[in-house]
């Protein structure tokens, strides 16, 4: 199974640095669990990663070929390879669940119209999800719509699979269902994986490999029980979700500048 | 220093006017790049046919009762129009004439393409926009489909091919709106009337009508989808899309009008 190379990627939106020169390496058929605060750009590696958003700078190998050099053509090719799950499902709100589960499928033909309603069957059952074909998006809850994102995702059975927050809005029973369907794309099927989680209890159990990202780049890479005992301040901050640490230290450097009455100097100046 | 204001505010103006230029002419390229991959779409398996029916469904039949509504009335009002101004040279007999050609040659496409492009042209960019806001675009790649081939080009193809059809209807309904006015509100004599409408009307001045609107339908559908790929942040932006959508297309109705009419007669 692909391995995934990143070296130096770097992403710019305006002057806004998001990514900035990363290195990650994703071995092939392993679970790599990419955990960081919110808006530290974990959405946008992944989207770089499949090449809905260029890159500025840097090389992403996939398998040995280098990603940022494709033009779309190709890229069209490598793309078959991915299957993705988005923050917010993004399913197609003009298509049913069924049709929505089936898309890769039919414009692929891979298999014959009769067999594909027993494919969606399947796969919507793999995600606990039962006698919902014919609803439309808009009639799912949340956590249904993520789900139903995840089955049109492994629909056509990709070898590499992002999952952005896979867990994220489902209770804790079916947040478990879906460590453990991770877990067995992965056991069965060797599938190379990046999953997005700030849920620590999931990326410990579906994690080969923990990956922290802060401040645009990489800072550890370990196993789950190394990073759940880690040293850098940062990671362990993180990781025991405490309000005080590194991480939150420039805020509250920033909250006692203004308590101090710093905060009247920056109103003189308006 | 009252000056040195005034140059600068000529300065910026000049600048202001510097870059919306620009700006246009980037985004006319854009227009034609977004064009480009639409032939190429075209050309590529798997045909978009099913898809194509469905957008011709949404432009022309879901089109057809605003634009007859409109060219009914376009035709009842040119003849009270030209009747009261062709009183009083006594050639009441040339209305007839008069609703014909201006409805076929021109009143019939141009009010059907800005139809179109309020009602079509809005649907087509918040539809796009709103999948451009909610990653379903990104949705899309990831699942092995070009956006441009699956979205834009069975939009472009539909209302090209569908536009010239509801003009035909249109026609059809203003120039029978222009008969009912003359011959029953005006008292003008009906085998006359009819017989006047048929008499300088020319196959050409039906069919570069029909010209006119498959090109409306090809810049409305080419322009929307433009703007609502490009949508960005949010239900604003799908606004802001919408409405850039609408005004550029209803423009390049009346703009590409008149230059096709200088070309054609
Ligand atoms: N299309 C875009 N244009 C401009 N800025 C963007 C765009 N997409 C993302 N960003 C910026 O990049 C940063 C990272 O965004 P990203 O969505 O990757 O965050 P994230 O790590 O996934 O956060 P979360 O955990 O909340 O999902 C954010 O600050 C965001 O403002
Ligand atoms: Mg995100």
């Amino acid at each position: 199974m692909p391995t995934i190379e990143i070296r130096g990627l770097t992403k710019r939106f305006g002057n806004k640095v998001v990514l900035d020169g990363l290195d990650l390496t994703v071995p092939g058929g392993r679970n790599t669990v990419v955990i960081g605060g919110s808006g530290t750009g974990k959405s946008v590696l992944l989207k770089c990663v499949l090449g809905l958003l260029r890159a500025d700078e840097g090389e992403i190998r996939i398998g040995g070929e280098d990603v940022m050099k494709m033009d779309e053509r190709e890229l069209v090719r490598v793309r078959r390879r991915f299957g993705m799950l988005f923050q917010g499902a993004a399913l197609f709100d003009s298509m049913n669940v069924e049709d929505n589960v089936a898309f890769a499928l039919r414009r692929l033909h891979k298999y014959p119209e009769r067999q594909i309603r027993n494919v969606v069957e399947e796969k919507l059952a793999m995600v606990g999800l039962y006698n919902i074909q014919s609803l439309m998006p808009s009639e799912l809850s949340g956590g249904m719509k993520k789900r139903v994102g995840l089955a049109r995702a492994i629909a056509s059975e990709p070898e590499i699979l992002l999952y952005d927050e896979p867990t994220t809005g489902l209770d804790p029973i079916m947040a478990d269902v879906i460590n453990e369907l991770i877990i067995r794309l992965r056991v069965s099927l060797g599938v190379t994986s990046i999953s997005i989680t700030h849920d620590m209890k999931s990326a410990y159990k579906i994690a080969d490999h923990i990956a922290m990202l802060y401040k645009g780049k990489i800072i550890e890479v370990a196993t789950a029980e190394e990073i759940r005992h880690s040293t850098n301040p940062v990671v362990s901050q993180f990781v025991e979700g405490r309000a005080q640490g590194p991480i939150t230290a420039e805020h509250e450097e920033f909250i006692r500048f203004v308590r101090r009455g710093g905060g009247s100097g920056v109103q003189e100046e308006q | 220093m009252a000056d040195e204001r005034k140059k600068n505010g000529i300065s910026l103006v000049l600048e202001h006017l510097g870059t919306t230029a620009y700006r246009m002419v980037e985004e006319l390229g854009n227009v034609f790049v977004l064009f480009l991959q639409c032939v190429t779409g075209l050309v590529r398996p798997p045909s978009e046919f099913r898809n194509i029916m469905k957008q011709m469904e949404e432009v022309g039949i879901r089109s057809l009762p605003v634009v007859l509504v409109t060219a009914m009335f376009t035709g009842m009002v040119l003849a009270l129009q030209s009747w009261s101004g062709f009183q009083r040279f006594q050639a009441t007999h040339f209305v007839g004439s008069v609703v014909a050609l201006s409805i076929t040659r021109e009143l019939g496409p141009v009010f059907a393409g800005l139809m179109v492009s309020g009602r079509v042209g809005a649907a087509m960019a918040a539809e796009l926009g709103t999948m451009k806001v909610t990653e379903q675009i990104d949705a899309l790649v990831t699942l092995a489909t070009n956006p441009v081939k699956y979205l834009v080009l069975p939009r472009v193809i539909a209302a090209t091919a569908v536009l010239p059809v509801l003009v035909i209807f249109a026609d059809f309904v203003g120039i029978l709106g222009g008969y009912f006015v003359a011959v029953y509100l005006l008292g003008a004599n009906p085998y006359l009337y009819v017989n006047k409408t048929y008499q300088y009307l020319t196959f050409t001045d039906i069919y570069t009508g029909l010209i006119k609107a498959a090109v409306f339908g090809f810049l409305i559908a080419l322009i929307s989808c433009y703007n609502g790929f490009n949508a960005e942040g949010g239900a604003q932006g799908v606004g802001r899309a919408t409405t850039r959508a609408v005004v550029a297309s209803s423009m390049a109705v009346l703009v590409s009008d008149y230059f096709m009419t200088s070309f054609m007669f």
